[in-house]
């Protein structure tokens, strides 16, 4: 019999923990913590390092009493449930404080001036000003950026998944990987010499033309791995199943694809695609390579200087005087409501029209 | 997360399979009788076309598709190639101008006459730093991830899961004068405690004072990078089927074990593909770390002190004022982080496909 | 090893729709009892309600009593995991583990419960694929992963990964209606060479295996949709099939409903 170590017990009761002894394991914890470290200052006191004590005490404990009356196996169980919620909590920490600075910081100039107003004729010593040639910078240059970057990223994961065989698919995810790599500031040097120094001249008269739409190329360069690689995980997630039910009914594959594949894993694919837009609209050093920054409105994308939000964060913050940091934390704050709108929306459309 | 439902089928079946316009693959065979269609008083064509099957067209629909997405690769290809040689090409005269060791030398100055410039520091403080943000960064995302999956009820996974989509939309330079302007305080708390209590480690062994460092750097980095990392791993473990999960259950698993024998296994392509993106946006992190490190040109593995510097930073901070062969040298080091990105994923790629026969998914 | 069963007012709900409406009955070891009757009336709810697979999904719950060998397994404080590694089951698509071995697969409820001793697991997998009618098929190559096996080669996996933790109970929901015959007979023998050592209940949509395989046999039907599923009757299965008490069994039986 093969049952010498199996832990065969004659009742199927008796081996839990009653309710109330997390909460007192807690409880106790937080006692001993304060006491020790709060008030006695050992391990240099602080709200902190008692908060950190108290969580771990609280795991070593429960782990302990758990052990004991439950066994190890439903010890484990409750540890590492604990500790899954604790490195929630963790991450929840950062996240609060940042979000209060920003709100903090960008509600100062959160007025109808900032959003309707640029920065044209506002010097270093005035505290006016807005950022609405930014905002339409932004929109444009993500947006143009997102259009290029979409359909070559999924197009590219679905060659991929689907239809790529041998060593060229292989040549082509390598340096998909090889290209996640790429720092910002790389792509704008790219950008600039190819497009705005070589190509941009033909349709400039000449001359180097700095635009919005050099940005969005740039910013397409820096998208292309994460939605390309994301989109290849999604589609890999797709039963085989589904496919081989489509054939089977006499599906062409590009129907296949289009129709049942693509919709299947359709909110993984947008998730891929929203983190690459948000990372775009973030970016600040290839814009201010190639599109040149201006204070003024321009809502040609294709022809002139443009600015955008995270460049206007960046000039802003880098002015010496007191009236700029109000303005760079404002612009900020209306970045990340704005990825922040996009991202739910775009989510949500996903999710509502996806084959789940 | 039940089996995906069929009802996509309905619509796309229902378009009428007429004759010779339908265009999937289809061998030619001879007509095996049949009433003659189209003749007054014969029965019309069954459904599925009867008779002889049509001959494959050379340009159907699927060849075009086909020929897209091919296309589609291919362009992205060509566009990395591209980057490549312009890269190669700007780098090439600088790395020939150099007068020491472009990879052991540690310090940068490409204007100097002779000029001599190097990536060791360089190539290092950007390993060091995108590593130690992954290490804090991929355990914390992997929790976030099972709990918003698994663990937390309805209302707080939505809840949660905003939050990560608000920390991915913070740019990065707004990480980097938070890290800068705000976080540093904190992080010089720490860093006092951890000199004082584990200072006994090398990587502690700074005594202050404490401002920017290797230590700043890689925490605001982990949670630039914490939001991607967590939304993909999230969209891989939601997908595990359930028929496994309810066999681990079945089997009398805990919560704990039947995500460790069905959820993990299954979502370990995934994860490591999100470790590769999370890893990429580390390496290549620009503006963040040039506000948050120390722009020093020093090997050191000391956390806490002033110091730090990465390949990306430092082009930020050289190129406003470099001449040809100083942006020579910051693209020459650009492209060495190429190389340590293609490291990593030649690695990453030969764990995910080792064991390949063991995934239950088409390709 | 095998234990008796007994059903007290079953009454199990998914949020606030009732699925089963007090079920009543005692199923004796080492026996094999078939819960057959139409699509929707309750049968694989009552049967996961056996082994508290039913409370997995979200807003689901189990209302009255079932014991096992006189222990309720809805007490309060009852360990649910021991309830399963008590009772296994057996589902209706085969599902092994994909990222795992045919011999990981077989082991794995072993290894769960913390056998290590690799000498133990391997005899402990020998005799699993052995009493699933497995080994001579696959002893050569335990290490190739579990889900390049056939449909039918898989379903037998499932089972041998069931049986090798030595339950007292087995649990089968239409184990066979993913198979082709061929299969379906592996299977049905193999279900009538376990009733030596277990308790076996199984639900079939196949009233012909219900007869073939079962000692007895419980009709479940609802009246209408929406309406909770009940126990209409249950007997020894030659009764059933040939001389049912009630009327709704007999005309399931013979095929005017269902």
């Amino acid at each position: 019999m093969t049952t010498e170590t199996l832990t065969r017990s004659a009742s199927l009761k008796a081996r839990r923990l009653p309710i109330w002894v997390p909460w007192a394991a807690g409880a106790v914890s937080a006692v001993i913590a304060y006491l020790v470290i709060y008030v006695g200052g050992q391990l240099r006191g602080g709200v902190a390092m008692t908060v950190v004590a108290a969580a771990m005490l609280f795991v070593i404990i429960l782990g302990a009493v758990s052990f004991s009356v439950e066994g190890s196996r439903a010890a484990r169980n409750r540890v590492f449930a604990t500790a899954i919620y604790m490195a929630c909590a963790l991450a929840a920490l950062p996240l609060v404080y940042l979000v209060k600075t920003l709100i903090d910081n960008g509600l100062d100039r959160f007025d109808a001036e900032f959003f309707t107003h640029s920065m044209r004729d506002i010097t270093p010593f005035d505290g006016g000003g807005g950022a609405y040639h930014a905002m339409i910078g932004t929109l444009e240059q993500a947006g143009i950026a997102t259009l290029i970057t979409v359909p070559l990223g999924v197009g590219c994961a679905i060659y991929i998944v689907e239809y790529g065989k041998g060593r060229l698919v292989k040549t082509v995810q390598f340096f998909v990987d090889v290209m996640t790599g790429i720092p910002s500031i790389v792509a704008g040097l790219f950008i600039l010499a190819f497009w705005v120094v070589i190509v941009s001249p033909v349709f400039n008269n000449g001359r180097p033309g700095y635009s919005g739409f050099a940005a969005a190329l740039a910013l397409s360069v820096l998208m292309l791995p994460t939605v390309t690689r994301s989109s290849e995980e999604m589609l890999r997630l797709v039963p085989i199943a589904l496919r081989e039910g489509a054939y089977a009914l006499g599906i062409p594959k590009w129907k296949t694809i289009l129709k049942i594949v693509l919709p299947t894993a359709g909110a993984g694919i947008v998730t891929g695609i929203m983190l690459a837009v948000a990372r775009a609209a973030g970016e600040t050093a290839p814009v201010i390579l190639v599109a040149g920054g201006t204070d003024s409105i321009n809502r040609n994308p294709f022809h002139g200087n443009q600015e955008s939000l995270a460049a206007f964060v960046y000039d802003q913050a880098r002015l010496a005087t007191k009236f700029g940091a109000p303005r760079a934390w404002s612009a900020a704050l209306t970045l990340v409501l704005l990825v922040l709108v996009l991202t739910i929306a775009a989510k949500l459309l996903a999710r509502r029209s996806t084959l789940r | 997360m039940s089996d995906p439902s069929f009802s996509g089928f309905a619509g796309i079946a229902s378009t009428p399979a007429t004759g010779p316009s339908r265009d999937d693959d289809a061998t030619q065979l001879a007509a095996t009788g049949g009433p003659a269609a189209g003749s007054p008083d014969t029965p019309p064509p069954p459904f599925g076309g009867g008779g002889a099957l049509p001959r494959k067209r050379r340009w159907s629909l699927e060849t075009w598709f086909r020929g897209l997405t091919t296309g589609a690769g291919m362009t992205v290809l060509i566009i990395i190639v591209a980057i490549g040689a312009f890269l190669i090409d700007e780098a090439v005269p600088a790395l020939q101008a150099n007068h020491v060791n472009f990879l052991t030398y540690k310090n940068w100055f490409p204007s100097d006459n002779p000029p001599m410039f190097g990536i060791a520091a360089l190539a290092f403080g950007t390993v060091l730093t995108s590593v130690l943000a992954l290490l804090m960064a991929v355990p914390v995302a992997l929790s976030i991830a099972l709990c918003l999956t698994h663990y937390a009820p309805r209302r707080v996974a939505s809840v949660l899961g905003f939050a990560i989509d608000l920390l991915a939309a913070v740019p990065s330079i707004v990480y980097g004068l938070w890290g800068r302007d705000y976080l540093v305080t904190p992080i010089s708390g720490l860093s006092a405690w951890l000199h004082a209590y584990f200072g006994w480690i090398p990587i502690f062994g700074s005594d202050g004072p404490y401002g920017k460092s290797i230590l700043l750097g890689s925490i605001v980095l982990a949670i630039m990078v914490l939001p991607i990392v967590t939304a993909l791993v999230r969209e891989v473990f939601a997908q595990t089927p359930t028929m496994n999960e309810e066999a681990a259950l079945a089997l009398g698993a805990t919560k704990w074990e039947m995500i460790r024998i069905a959820v993990l296994p299954h979502g370990r392509p995934g994860i490591i593909a999100a470790v590769i993106l999370g890893l990429g946006r580390a390496l290549g992190e620009t503006i963040a770390l040039a506000l948050t490190l120390g722009s020093t040109f020093t090997i050191s593995t000391d956390l806490l002190g002033n110091g730090g510097n990465t390949i990306a930073a430092n082009i930020v901070h050289n190129f406003g004022e470099a001449d040809t062969i100083g942006r020579g040298a910051l693209i020459a080091s650009g492209l060495v982080l190429f190389a340590i990105t293609l490291v990593v994923n030649v690695v990453a790629r030969a764990i995910i496909y080792r064991r390949r026969e063991f995934r239950a998914s088409a390709a | 090893m095998a234990k008796r069963i007994e059903a007290n007012n079953i009454s199990a709900y998914y949020g606030s729709f009732k699925a089963i409406d007090s079920i009543s009955l005692t199923i004796e070891p080492k026996s094999v009892t078939a819960l057959i009757g139409p699509s929707g009336c309750g049968k694989s709810t009552f049967l996961r309600s056996i082994n508290r697979m039913h409370e997995v999904l979200p807003g689901a719950h189990v209302e009255g009593s079932l014991t096992i060998d006189g222990q309720n397994i809805y007490d309060r404080d009852v360990d649910v995991t021991a309830v399963r590694r008590m009772i296994g089951m057996v589902f209706q698509r085969p599902n092994p583990f994909p990222t795992m071995s045919i011999y990981d697969n077989v082991v794995a409820g072993l290894r769960l419960g913390g056998l290590r001793r690799k000498s133990a697991l391997d005899d402990a997998c020998e005799k699993a694929l052995r009493s699933a009618n497995l080994w001579n098929e696959v002893h050569t190559r335990l290490s190739r992963p579990g889900a390049g096996l056939s449909g039918g080669q898989q379903q037998r996996l499932c089972i041998a990964r069931t049986i090798a933790v030595e339950p007292q109970v087995v649990l089968m929901d239409e184990p066979c209606s993913a198979l082709d015959p061929i299969s379906t007979l592996a299977i049905e023998d193999l279900i009538t060479e376990l009733k030596s050592e277990y308790t076996i209940v199984i639900v079939t949509h196949n009233m012909q295996q219900a007869a073939r395989v079962s000692d007895r046999t419980a009709f479940f039907s609802i009246d209408k949709t929406g309406d909770p599923g009940r126990l209409i009757e249950f007997d020894d299965t030659t009764r059933i099939f040939t001389n049912p008490n009630e009327k709704k069994t007999e005309d399931y039986i013979t095929g005017r409903f269902g």
